[in-house]
């Protein structure tokens, strides 16, 4: 399946490859690189790009691409998810994905990337496995490893891989046993001229963190588990008893995991915590635009906004912006036309404003859009969606652990049209 | 990692010159870097000179170095001599490292390669499995012609290995060395075929890829697996489950038949199909008309959809292309949700999802109508994402729709991304051909788009409304001038090709404008570009045939400019249409039908999606994606016109028969000789107590056999029938083993109804019914030790025949297609409505059979003698019957307790056609009854067996028990221990679950007893005597622990009776079934605790 493996770096060099069949020259990169001159800018360079005898599959992540290099029929999204797994299992152990990291760790990498795969299979990607096969760099291992000699390389087959539960490592002990959950919620939102909802959808994942000793079986119940319209699950959810009881049983991986993610019936009206006012215009003949806007809190439930971050592309004639803000610093990129407003937290008795002028491109006709602007903000210790944990339940161990769950509801794809 | 590698990428990533001057030689090429190499040789000295010291750290060190020049694609192969020496190194990290210095360079240094060899040899014997997979992977990714004898041995051996992990390997080995040597195909198919044949979900993905890659046209080997596979699905790592699914996707448009032929029969169809499956059978004999679905065609559809709600993208899109390939039209619709899902997903993922979904919303509009929204724009999508949800918004476009599209294909048109507004035009004007109602309103549109600031706009609308009015014959004078008129402005040469294009075509009907554009662009003929210049020479032509009056003049200049153009594509045309318009003396006939030429009613282009025609490859593929066929590309064939014969995956029944009957026994034979097929079970569960748990395993048969020794001396009969069947064993496989065992389970039944006759003091002739039963397990297991998949069909008609003869009623359920219907049969189907979560889900779906290792239920430790009465003689007017249980699961179904019914004639007449008559069962009961005896001789006795389901309750069971002339109320009021199964499982195993079924469903009490009674013997004899329950082996002396799980509910019960100080002792029982653990446990408490 997967043949080889290269990363590239934004600058165009290649800094790493492995190999799992036999040896492809790099110069098959070369179609890459043609094909990321074509598309300008690397979010655009196409994901599959067919070159005489092998493919390219390609993902964009922390400015690297990661390409793989495939030479027969094979289901793309196999190789993409596989690569985002990659990905995912490097930030994992190296708590960042960047360069110089993976250039720093070149060794570990090169054993991990030997156990994902054998013969361009998936062999283990359960990080808990993984963990276990070779141990992630700490610091304190590499002064015990310079003292002792020993390695980052387990010696024993992972109890995982074999056993009932294949993403939980056994033999797990803390002192402070604790679970924490975080039910996070993404307004996707395109919002109107005039500030009606174009669409709006709630996705919202659980994020877990459990750490718990021995063999813990965990069951967590919602109170209006109806709300959740689609859902997907972390493997170790056991799909029975969703399917005729609403809960979610399952023993936990060890660590940080994505419980599930879900989406919320497009039927339920989605609240808009938010409005943003605004006023901008462009006069054909003056080389001066006004710019206004105003964000203001809608429908929060008593919580309090934060986070507010507004971000809008300004049309390539204007030349530059002086503004002030009411509250927040904000800056404008003459290069990309970026705006940026970070705005902090909302108060509902001094609207948080940004006022000013634009300077436009002399004699250059007026852009004929204005700009969209896009939003970011966070509720604290709220769903917006109004889901809600009944409890928490363990079996299997003796000991009370520490449970936790925590709320939060974010700006996902939140656009407003002007 | 090491601080000495952490210097060593400093210095080669912090100067690239140092870099190039230190290893740059050696990397370029081999044969280049050769002069130079004694420059080089320095640096690499120094790292042999590590390899080869006497430290680890040392070597490791230099490892770590070489293996970070192979990362970066430097060339290290001269260093192979001092790093093959390595290969035997003890310390785990080095080896590692080795190994993978090995897989890159053996291929280049073939001969130095061979030395390692012998290493992997030696490993591929090692006791630790992991040990002897990393060999087997390193060797087979050694790609050394030389040592393909020395694989294909390995892989032999390796797919037989008790470590699943190991055959995992093995599986990934087989592709490899296929790759190398295609000519060891045949064996190695032999090897597939074996593997497929493995239950472990470690194993099934990997062997499905190796069976893609090596043979996907050997679809007949599938057949026989075609069924596990669907079951183990559920449980597979993602990674196989999206292999799996795309060759039970092909398989499945070999197999069975189409179901799109009429869908609408298929409602109740189906329901027929859930019904019973003999109607079914009946169906599908009588040429089927109409349609019915294949119950194994519908299997697949049906196990594949919890896979929707995989995380993994790869899963949820191939489940998604299974479905689109071959569920009926009516249930294709489950899929949009889980699709529309995965937009949120990453750029890669949503691009290659909205490329399926354009695919299919093509054909079926109304599958992601309802997701009109989620396809809307962003400004922050980059341009693909964006030009393919367009892509959809178009296909999704229909009357309802329309208007409010067309609002948000105004907000596109004004994007700042101009290569999006121009694709959001072309749109409309597709949409506007596709939906007569809105075609004038796009066209007024695109008009209003013509005094569009931006040029590419502009040019991009009339290009479209030069298509549309093509379209439409009607006439469109006005926008026609309105167009002549944006010639002045517009500069893009595609547009202002169009509009000339445009006037050219009706030029008669704006005859006072079209010379006048002519003149116009006479004037700027030479500072047009090419492709505006043609269209000149066109529109002249036209126009000169039309109305040659006002512009012959003007097309003859225009054609003399051509003349002496540059471009010679124009100096032909000019040449070209000289010849045609203008008459002279040398022009042809054709000049005569020059006008029907130019002037030729011309056919519309057709505005049609680019992903129109892609349908004809599977979805989800590469070749889909990239709309060409991929190297290695498999066609998805039509539907057979008619069925193969769905036969050919029959395999379950003996497999299913097997998987309730009581394992212990044939385990510990096997264990003995080592099959390796039925160790796999005990590794599933865990590797490093599978000592222990066979351990349990002997440990539980030896009870057994103490147990039933002391019970009964002379069973000489059944004793002889065992060590026959066990001779038998000896040359079948595991499954005839396992059968044995429960033919020896019946043998044991007999033992306790020859006790049973004993005690009674009756005169005991051998029952007709039980001999028939010997005789017919006899010879099951003589036709099956043969071994042969032929003679196991024998066998396994035989015994349907036998069953049938037996309980015509039930013949369908218990024997055809079990693993579908019967719950207890499915892993995934077990019904564990507990509240409490057990781990039993978890078990279950690793291996197909029920009893996975853990939790398996094994032969009862003792089998009580005491019998009950049923039916009195004095009340049954000569006619007495006792019943008893023989602690056996029973034949009948799953979920039943198995009643031994003896009955017996003490008059001296015949008693005639004995049978059940009216059953008064509490709600839920369920009862097997006997066949009548047709006739019963004075002083003769005969032994019926039945199935009663208690549904775990101790409820008793009326019933009618009726002669020819007769009928008498009888009633069965069942024991609480006989509602039980034992179950053998490990001690750690029982304390996970006991943990598991702590607080509520705990119940305990304290026993006060003589210490005499609470010796080890004393214990487990009056437990079992009580309660049908398995022992577990324990490694504490105070602790006795027992387990058995209910029969109806599969709940498992936990006995423990741990011993305290003085003379009590602590009863502890755990099970779900709370109500039952507290009458067990009233039960129990006064029989330990009597003297």
């Amino acid at each position: 399946m997967i043949h080889s493996l290269f990363l590239i770096n934004s600058s165009g060099d290649i800094f790493l490859e492995k190999h799992w069949k036999s040896v492809v020259s790099r110069s098959v990169c070369d179609y890459f690189f043609e094909a990321q001159e074509r598309a300008t800018e690397a979010e655009n360079v196409p994901p599959v790009i067919p070159t005489p005898h092998h493919y390219l599959l390609s993902v964009y992540r922390h400015k690297i691409f990661f390409v793989a290099v495939i030479q027969t029929e094979v289901p793309p999204l196999f190789v993409i998810e596989f690569l985002h797994r990659v990905v995912d299992t490097f930030q994992d152990y190296f708590g960042v994905c960047s360069e110089p990291v993976i250039k720093d760790n070149v060794v570990v990498v090169y054993e991990v990337l030997e156990e994902m795969l054998d013969n361009g299979f998936p062999l283990a990607t359960e990080s808990n496995i993984l963990k276990e096969l070779i141990k992630p760099p700490t610091i304190l291992r590499t002064v015990v490893n310079t003292i002792t000699g020993s390695t980052n390389v387990g010696d024993q087959l992972p109890t995982g891989q074999l056993s009932v539960v294949p993403w939980r490592r056994t033999g797990v002990k803390y002192t402070n046993n604790e679970a924490y959950f975080d039910v996070i919620e993404e307004i996707d939102a395109i919002i109107d001229k005039s500030g009606s909802t174009i669409t709006a959808e709630i996705q919202g994942v659980i994020d877990a963190c459990v750490k718990l000793t021995g063999m813990p079986d965990l069951t967590l119940s919602f109170m209006n588990p109806r709300l959740l319209d689609d859902v997907s699950f972390h493997p170790c959810v056991r799909f029975k008893r969703w399917e005729s009881e609403r809960i979610l049983s399952f023993i936990p991986p060890d660590g940080n995991f994505r419980l599930l993610s879900y989406h919320v019936s497009a039927q339920n009206l989605v609240a808009i915590p938010v409005y943003v006012k605004h006023s901008i215009s462009f006069r054909d003949s003056s080389s001066l635009g006004r710019f206004e806007i105003t964000v203001g809190p809608k429908q929060t439930m008593g919580k309090t906004i934060e986070g507010v971050i507004v971000t809008s592309q300004m049309p390539k004639g204007v030349l530059n912006m002086s503004l002030t803000p009411s509250q927040g610093t904000h800056t404008f990129d003459p290069v990309t036309k970026m705006l940026s407003w970070d705005v902090g937290k909302i108060n509902p008795q001094k609207l948080p404003s940004l006022k000013g002028t634009m300077s436009l491109q002399a004699g250059a006709s007026k852009p004929d859009e204005n700009p969209t602007i896009n939003l970011q903000f966070k509720i604290q210790q709220l769903a917006i969606s109004g889901l809600k944990v009944n409890r928490l339940d363990m079996y299997g161990e003796k000991y009370k652990p520490f449970k936790g769950i925590k709320y939060m509801t974010k700006a996902g794809k939140f656009q407003v049209r002007t | 990692m090491s601080s000495n590698s952490f210097a060593y990428n400093e210095q080669s990533g912090g100067g690239e010159a140092t870099e190039l001057g230190q290893e740059a030689t050696s990397t370029i090429s081999p044969s280049g870097a050769f002069g130079l190499f004694s420059s080089d040789l320095k640096k690499n000295e120094d790292l042999k000179q590590m390899l080869e010291s006497n430290k680890d750290s040392a070597k490791l060190d230099a490892m770590k170095r070489i293996v970070g020049m192979i990362a970066k694609g430097k060339n290290a192969s001269e260093l192979f001599p001092a790093v093959v020496k390595n290969v035997a190194s003890k310390n785990i990290e080095i080896k590692k490292l080795v190994y993978v210095y090995l897989v890159r360079y053996a291929e280049e240094q073939q001969d130095l390669a061979l030395l390692s060899i012998s290493t992997f040899q030696r490993a591929l014997k090692d006791p630790n499995q992991l040990i002897r997979a990393s060999a087997l992977r390193v060797l087979s990714s050694i790609r050394v012609p030389i040592i393909v004898p020395i694989m294909m041995l390995a892989i032999k051996e390796a797919s037989a290995d008790l470590s699943p992990y190991v055959r995992k390997n093995a599986a990934h080995a087989i592709q490899k060395l296929y790759s190398l040597d295609p000519e060891q195909k045949e064996m190695l198919i032999e090897v597939i075929e074996k593997l497929l044949k493995d239950k472990s979900t470690l194993v099934a993905g990997s062997v499905v890829m190796a069976f893609e890659e090596v043979c996907p046209d050997r679809i007949d080997l599938i057949h026989k697996n075609y069924r596990k596979l669907c079951n183990l699905l559920v449980d597979v790592e993602e990674w196989g489950q999206v292999v799996i699914i795309h060759m039970l996707t092909r398989y499945a448009r070999t197999q069975f038949v189409s179901p799109w032929k009429e869908d609408d029969g298929l409602e109740d169809n189906e329901k027929n199909f859930y019904e019973s499956d003999d109607e079914q059978k009946e169906k599908t004999d009588h040429k089927k008309k109409p349609y019915t679905m294949d119950p194994d065609h519908r299997l697949l559809i049906r196990n594949t959809k919890p896979l929707l709600q995989s995380r993994n993208a790869a899963v949820v899109m191939a489940v998604a292309q299974l479905y689109w390939h071959i569920s009926p039209k009516s249930e294709v619709g489950i899929i949009s949700k889980s699709l529309v899902r995965l937009l949120r997903s990453n750029r890669e993922v949503q691009y290659i999802v909205l490329q399926n979904i354009a695919t299919m919303s093509i054909q079926r509009k109304g599958m992601f109508e309802p997701y009109l929204k989620s396809f809307y724009v962003r400004s922050t999508d980059p341009t693909m994402i964006k030009t393919l949800k367009l892509e959809i918004l178009t296909n999704l476009a229909n009357e309802a729709n329309i208007s409010t599209l067309l609002r948000e294909f105004q907000t596109y048109v004004k994007s700042q991304d101009k290569q999006f507004a121009a694709a959001t035009i072309q749109t409309i004007g597709r949409c506007a051909t596709n939906i007569s109602e809105v075609t004038d309103t796009c066209l007024n549109g695109l008009v209003c788009l013509l005094s569009n600031r931006d040029e590419i706009v502009v040019a991009e609308s009339v290009v479209v409304i030069k298509k549309l009015l093509q379209m439409q014959p009607v006439q469109h004078g006005e926008i026609i001038k309105h167009m002549a008129k944006l010639l002045d402005s517009i500069t893009v040469p595609v547009a202002r090709a169009s509009i000339l294009w445009l006037i050219g075509e009706n030029c008669e009907r704006v005859p006072k404008i079209a010379p006048d554009v002519l003149r116009k662009m006479a004037k700027s003929f030479t500072s047009e570009d090419d492709l505006v210049k043609l269209q000149i020479l066109n529109l002249g032509a036209k126009l000169y045939l039309t109305n040659s009056k006002q512009t012959k003049l003007l097309t003859q200049y225009i054609l003399n400019l051509g003349k002496y153009d540059q471009n010679y594509d124009i100096r032909d045309r000019t040449r070209f249409i000289r010849q045609l318009i203008v008459p002279n003396e040398k022009s042809g006939a054709l000049s005569k039908y020059a006008k029907k030429i130019f002037l030729a009613q011309k056919p519309a282009p057709l505005l049609e999606s680019p992903f129109k025609d892609r349908d004809h490859f599977q979805l989800g593929t590469l070749s889909h994606t990239l709309n060409t066929k991929a190297t290695g590309y498999l066609e998805l064939s039509n539907w057979p016109e008619v069925a193969p014969d769905p036969s050919v995956r029959n395999v379950e029944v003996i497999e299913l028969a097997k998987e309730w009957t009581p394992a212990g026994k044939a385990k510990k034979e096997n264990s003995a000789k080592k099959f390796y097929s039925e160790s796999e079970e005990e590794e599933d569960s865990s590797d490093s107590s599978s000592d222990s748990e066979s351990e349990s395993e002997s440990a539980s048969g030896e009870q057994e056999e103490e147990g039933d020794s002391s019970e009964d001396s002379s069973e000489d009969t059944s004793s002889e029938h065992r060590s026959d069947s066990e001779s038998a064993s000896e040359v079948g496989d595991k499954r005839t083993a396992k059968k044995n065992s429960k033919s020896k389970g019946k043998s044991y039944s007999e033992d306790g109804e020859k006790e049973n006759e004993k005690s009674k003091t009756s005169d005991s002739s051998s029952t007709d019914s039980s001999s028939e039963e010997e005789s017919s397990s006899d010879s099951e297991s003589v036709s099956e030790s043969e071994s042969e998949p032929e003679s196991r069909k024998v066998a396994k008609n035989e015994k349907k025949k036998t069953k049938q003869d037996r309980n015509p009623l039930t013949k369908d359920v218990s024997l055809l297609d079990l693993d579908d219907f019967n719950p207890v049969s499915t892993p995934v189907a077990l019904p564990t409505p507990a509240l409490s979560p057990s781990l039993i889900a978890d078990l279950e779906g690793l291996n197909l059979s029920t009893c996975s290792s853990v939790i398996s239920v094994s032969t009862p430790v003792f089998v009580p003698v005491k019998t009950h009465v049923l039916l009195h003689r004095m009340s049954g007017r000569g006619l007495a019957a006792h019943y008893f249980f023989p602690r056996q699961p029973c034949i009948f179904g799953d979920k039943m307790v198995s009643v031994q019914i003896t009955l017996n004639n003490t008059t001296d007449q015949k008693i005639e056609n004995i049978h059940i008559g009216e059953k008064k069962l509490p709600m839920g009961m369920q009862m097997h009854v006997f066949n009548p005896i047709e006739s019963l001789e004075p002083e003769g006795s005969i032994t019926v067996s039945m199935g009663i389901d208690f549904c775990d309750s101790t409820q008793t069971a009326s019933f009618q028990l009726c002669t020819k002339d007769d009928c008498f109320s009888v009633n069965i009021q069942p024991p609480v221990g006989e509602l039980l199964l034992p179950v053998a499982m490990s001690e750690k195993d029982f304390k996970k679950e006991q943990g598991m079924l702590t607080g509520m469903n705990e119940t305990s009490t304290v026993i006060i007893a003589a210490p005499q009674n609470f010796t080890p013997s004393v214990i487990l004899q009056k437990v079992v005597n009580v309660a049908n329950v398995g022992v577990v082996p324990s490694g504490q002396d105070n602790i006795h622990r027992f387990a058995a799980k209910t029969v109806h509910s599969g709940s498992l019960m936990l006995v423990t009776v741990e011993l305290k100080e003085g003379s009590t002792a602590q009863l502890i029982i755990n099970t779900e079934r709370t109500v039952i653990g507290s009458v067990l446990l009233r039960e129990l408490k006064p029989v330990l605790s009597q003297g």
